[in-house]
């Protein structure tokens, strides 16, 4: 059977992992596919796993009383899917709904904890590579914040 | 009196006694003389009918915030420097309309300004003004657009120049290189002379219409020695400057320090009155003003003068671009000294010394620039002590 | 002696053909000259100082078909005096023209190049001219991206043709919102997001820019991040005008003039300036 290894070095969040690091990894990857419609994970849910999308888009959703579920932020190709499993409670904060067919790398977070806390430096490897997703991604949002196609940037907060 | 008329960089001599005579030849070429007269206690530019309206016997004490109109001891016709109007109130005129409309149909016709150019005779500029008017000829007169009213009005324009004979306490052409000798750009540039018995112009022709000017005013072959009291009066007003400015490499200096603290200090001082920019001969800027009448059927849109002080001058939708004070004095000051030079290849600078005239708090733009300068020596000699 | 150059400020008279909504409140003008005949020649980027009657003189850019000789067309939004008597307009009004005026997008350097064109808001509407272009003679350019980012769904301006280039085999289109509304399951996140995985080589790109200031300024970084050279980014600038050819002084940045040195700027000639505050 072809191992998951050359997958996950292709993709953006393992780019320049040592070989001998993306061996260890690999040990918690499977391969995943989901249909449109699917909800991967819901709100509060345990966050045991993410997922380096390959193909497809998943929404990230909050169910708000009166107005049923928002789509606070869309997931793709090339981009990383979930952080909660890094840091307890590990729970997921939205639902992960499929709008598109997805096909992803799902990788334990037990499994990777683990491996992290036994191998530091692999741990190291890993917290970067997640405190940089965090950082895009609080960019980003601080982006949409600012408003900037309003009349008021900044200023409807 | 010569019957043959002097060439173009000869000297000649005038008796101040004719000197009457130069405005009878302008009138009767068809020009409108404007120079310096007295008026609300300070000496300003505008339409002279005789040598009775020239500012003899006064002279101005300048220093920041502060112009003072004093009477002199002799009666020299030009015994000051300049005063808060400049040339540029005849090239670009403070309002101007440039066309009407009038409604017609669903539309309207645009009635372009019958501008009758008048023929100007400037009397009594300075060198630092000349170079001020050329300064302005690179704003409006380009390759791709040249505005109609400026170029009409310089095409015609006659310009009596005047060497200083002393300078102002605000002055500093000799930093920018604008003088204080008139060099090119003129038709007549006169040097008084006033001794005690004596009162005379030494006079250099400096185009064809210069030497035709002097075909009806009596005058003479200057000596070796006329000259040369001229060239020594010039030469000590070169030695007199009220302020200095150091400009090596100034448009680095200013565009590397656009953060520097000092442009805090200056707006802690300034009051955004635009004084500076109303006074300076280089500042062009203008703004659009399109209006109406209560019946709706007639539009006119005028051009007037605008001021990079203003909250509004930087205005897009949703704000201004600089809203602070300190903004705008920094806009101001570097495009003055430093983008002017990307811009147009000069300086925007003459070294008239208007702005620290003319500012009520007396902010003085060659303090600033001496500030900014002498801050990043410090830095870099506590760098190198600290070696 | 050469002729007199005729007076810049003089407005030439065109009449409305159509005025449309577009997204709530951008609207778009369709103009000819009122005796007839070809709008004058543009480039893209370029833009006109249009005049109502009575009311006031505004800058806008062209949004329409360089390669088409009429009509001249002009999306805008209706957010001051001008521009809301300008949605108010009917067809057959006469409208006051001046221009055009302003440097333009490079789509000579770009041929044979991919292109990356990123708009954001209203931004998209000096872009269509490009796209039209690229459309129009698509065998002289490489992979041809469009990242389009919008407030919210309803924000989407030219949303059909959006979705018709979109159906073009040769040209990739992203649509992304910052908000999501109602039933919209296409992308959600800031346009930036869209850069690092839309399909071109960065090493020969030309990439335009139009949106809102802190939209390019991102932009712009994340697209060095991605490798493309600050010469071969370009965004287009804006900034108060009152007469368009150089005279008034209200439109400088920095040593630029914005009507004749831009609106559109390399990124390597403006980066400095960006990120300066109150320049």
């Amino acid at each position: 059977m072809q191992t998951l290894e050359p997958i996950l070095a292709e993709h953006p969040f393992f780019k320049g992992l040592k070989p001998e690091y993306l061996q260890l990894v690999t040990g918690c990857a499977s391969n995943v596919r989901f249909n449109t419609g699917t909800y991967i994970f819901r709100e509060g849910d345990e966050a045991s796993q993410f997922y380096l999308i390959r193909h497809g888009k998943v929404a990230l959703e909050i169910f708000a009383a009166q107005h049923g579920p928002i789509t606070i932020e869309t997931i793709e190709a090339g981009e990383v899917l979930g952080w909660s499993w890094i840091f307890p409670p590990y729970r997921w904060h939205f639902s992960g709904h499929v709008f598109e067919p997805t096909r992803a790398i799902a990788l334990d977070g037990k499994c990777l904890r683990a491996k992290g806390e036994e191998n530091h430096d692999l741990g190291y490897e890993l917290m970067k590579r997640v405190a940089q997703i965090m950082m895009d991604r609080l960019q980003a949002t601080r982006l949409r914040l600012l408003d900037i196609y309003s009349d008021l940037p900044g200023g409807r907060l | 009196m010569n019957t043959t008329l002097p060439k173009v960089h000869d000297r000649v001599v005038i008796d101040r006694k004719h000197f009457q005579d130069l405005f009878v030849t302008l009138t009767s070429k068809g020009y409108q003389v404007v120079g310096p007269t007295v008026r609300d206690h300070a000496i300003v530019y505008d339409t002279l009918t005789s040598v009775a309206d020239l500012p003899t016997g006064y002279t101005d004490e300048q220093d920041g915030g502060t112009y003072r109109l004093k009477k002199r001891a002799d009666q020299a016709m030009f015994g000051y420097v300049v005063g808060p109007h400049s040339w540029k109130k005849f090239l670009l005129p403070p309002v101007m309309r440039l066309w009407q409309a009038r409604r017609e149909g669903n539309g309207f016709d645009v009635l372009p300004e019958n501008n009758d150019t008048p023929r100007l005779a400037f009397l009594g500029v300075r060198s630092c003004e000349l170079h001020a008017i050329s300064i302005q000829d690179r704003v409006f007169m380009r390759a791709e657009y040249t505005d109609p009213t400026y170029q009409s009005r310089r095409k015609n324009l006659c310009i009596i120049a005047i060497n200083c004979g002393q300078a102002g306490g605000t002055c500093f052409c000799t930093s920018m290189g604008t003088g204080p000798k008139v060099t090119a750009d003129f038709d007549l540039a006169l040097t008084e002379v006033l001794g005690r018995d004596l009162h005379y112009f030494v006079v250099e022709v400096g185009t064809q219409l210069g030497s035709e000017l002097l075909q009806t005013i009596p005058h003479s072959e200057a000596s070796i020695e006329d000259v040369q009291l001229a060239e020594d009066i010039v030469a000590n007003t070169a030695e007199h400057m009220g302020r200095s400015m150091d400009t090596t490499s100034i448009k680095d200096l200013l565009y590397r320090n656009l953060d520097h603290q000092r442009w805090d200090d200056v707006a802690s001082r300034c009051l955004t009155c635009s004084n500076c920019t109303m006074v300076c001969p280089t500042c062009f800027c203008t703004t659009v003003e399109d209006v109406t009448d209560l019946t709706g059927e007639y539009a006119e849109r005028w051009r007037k003068w605008d001021s990079c002080f203003t909250m509004d001058f930087s205005y897009i939708f949703g704000g201004s671009i600089r809203a602070s004070t300190k903004s705008r004095y920094r806009q101001w000051m570097t495009h003055k000294l430093a983008s002017w030079i990307d811009q147009f290849g000069t300086s925007g600078c003459v070294g008239c010394g208007r702005c620290i005239t003319w500012c009520p708090v007396g902010i003085d733009i060659t303090e600033e620039v001496h500030a900014i300068r002498e801050s990043e020596s410090a830095t870099t000699k506590a760098v190198k002590e600290l070696n | 002696m050469t002729a007199p150059l005729p007076d810049p400020m003089l407005p030439e008279r065109y009449r409305v053909q159509r005025v449309s909504r577009e997204i709530p409140d951008t609207f778009t003008l369709e103009l000819e000259p009122e005796e007839g005949g070809d709008i004058p020649q543009f480039a893209t980027g370029q833009f006109n100082m249009l005049y109502i009657f009575g009311v006031g003189e505004i800058p806008i850019s062209i949004s329409g078909d360089p390669a088409k000789r009429k009509p001249l067309v002009h999306t805008t939004r209706a957010v001051g005096t001008v521009s809301k008597a300008m949605r108010d307009l009917k067809p057959n009004d006469i409208i006051g023209v001046r221009g055009p005026f302003g440097s333009h997008w490079p789509i000579k350097q770009a041929e044979g190049k991919d292109i990356v064109i990123a708009a954001g808001g209203i931004g998209l509407a000096p872009l269509r001219s490009v796209m039209y272009h690229i459309i129009s003679q698509r065998e002289k350019y490489g992979k041809t991206v469009l990242l389009y980012g919008a407030r919210t769904p309803t924000d989407i301006l030219y949303r059909r043709e959006l979705e018709h280039w979109r159906a073009h085999f040769d040209l990739e289109v992203y649509v992304t919102v910052d908000r999501a509304t109602g039933s919209w399951k296409g992308s959600v996140g800031v346009v930036t997001r869209l850069i690092p995985r839309a399909p071109f080589d960065p090493q020969n790109t030309v990439a335009m820019v139009c949106g809102p200031e802190i939209m390019m300024r991102f932009t712009g970084a994340e697209l060095e991040k991605r490798g493309v050279a600050q010469e071969n980014i370009y965004v287009s600038m804006e900034r108060n005008m009152k007469c368009a050819v150089g005279f008034c002084g209200h439109c400088q940045y920095g040593p630029n003039f914005v009507c004749k040195d831009g609106p559109v700027f390399q990124f390597s000639q403006i980066q400095g300036l960006l990120s300066k505050w109150e320049i």
